[in-house]
């Protein structure tokens, strides 16, 4: 299963749904573009919803730290929300875990927001 | 096999079927075959760099207690001693680099020989349940 990402907004933060997989090739093309679409618009509370992303692989780590790192160069805040079990031991085993901002529950990610 | 992103999708389809035959359990299964598909990315994409031209060989093999998947590419070959540490600070936020890592974490042992005429990576994993021995290749 390719990744899909659908984005709605609440109180000024772009809450991006996504599932599937994020691995090399479509998957993480999706999810760069969608964060580069929500920049240019101007969108820089960007949250990633991970909860029905049943696998990643490095590539797609790498496109998670690029997105994290694009929004954060520009000013914007990048977090995660309800990572998978296998998504969670991944960030956990990289490092990765303490560098991004995760949450577990909506409501109080979208008021972390600065 | 052609060095495509079908390749690497066919790789980890085919590490998964062998992994679930070999008795590991689910958690197993995803590392090796996640083991797999990093090692055929990096085949595929670093060592044959999408050449139509240059193949890459797969080998599952099931001998005793272990599973041995041994994959060979026709690139320049993969220097070990030159992949940098992702988990070093300076690292931590490259968007790449993280592929042999994430297979020596998921493996029980990771052998790579890299030549003039490309790279053999060897991933073993120990199989504690029952597992009846069998080689599959696919070049």
């Amino acid at each position: 299963m390719t990744m899909k990402a659908s984005t709605r907004q609440i109180d000024g933060v772009a809450i991006v749904d996504c599932s599937g997989r994020i691995t090399l090739g479509e998957g993480s093309v999706v999810l760069r573009d969608t964060v580069r679409d929500l920049l240019s618009k101007g969108q820089k509370k960007i949250l990633l919803n991970l909860a029905d992303v049943n696998y990643i692989d490095s590539s797609g780590i790498g496109e998670l730290v690029s997105a994290f790192t694009t929004v954060r160069n520009q000013g914007g805040e990048l977090k995660l929300l309800n990572l998978t079990k296998k998504v969670h031991d991944l960030l956990q085993i990289t490092k990765l875990y303490t560098v991004f901002d995760v949450k577990d529950e909506e409501s109080a990610a979208v008021k972390a927001f600065g | 096999m052609d060095s495509t992103l079908e390749t690497v999708d066919t790789a980890e389809q085919t590490a998964t079927r062998i992994a679930l035959e070999s008795g590991f359990d689910e958690d197993q299964v995803t590392q090796i075959a996640m083991a797999v598909r990093e090692a055929a990315v990096n085949a595929v994409l670093h060592g044959n760099a999408y050449d139509p031209d240059k193949k890459v060989r797969f080998d599952f093999e099931r001998t005793g207690g272990e599973l041995v998947i041994t994959i060979r590419d026709q690139g320049k070959g993969l220097d070990p001693a030159k992949i940098p540490d992702p988990l070093s600070p300076e690292n931590l936020l490259k968007t790449s680099g993280r592929g042999i890592f994430l297979i020596r974490s998921f493996m029980d042992k990771v052998e790579i020989h890299p030549s003039q005429t490309g790279t053999e990576i060897k991933l073993i994993k120990h199989v504690h349940g029952e597992a009846a021995g069998g080689k599959e290749a696919s070049q």
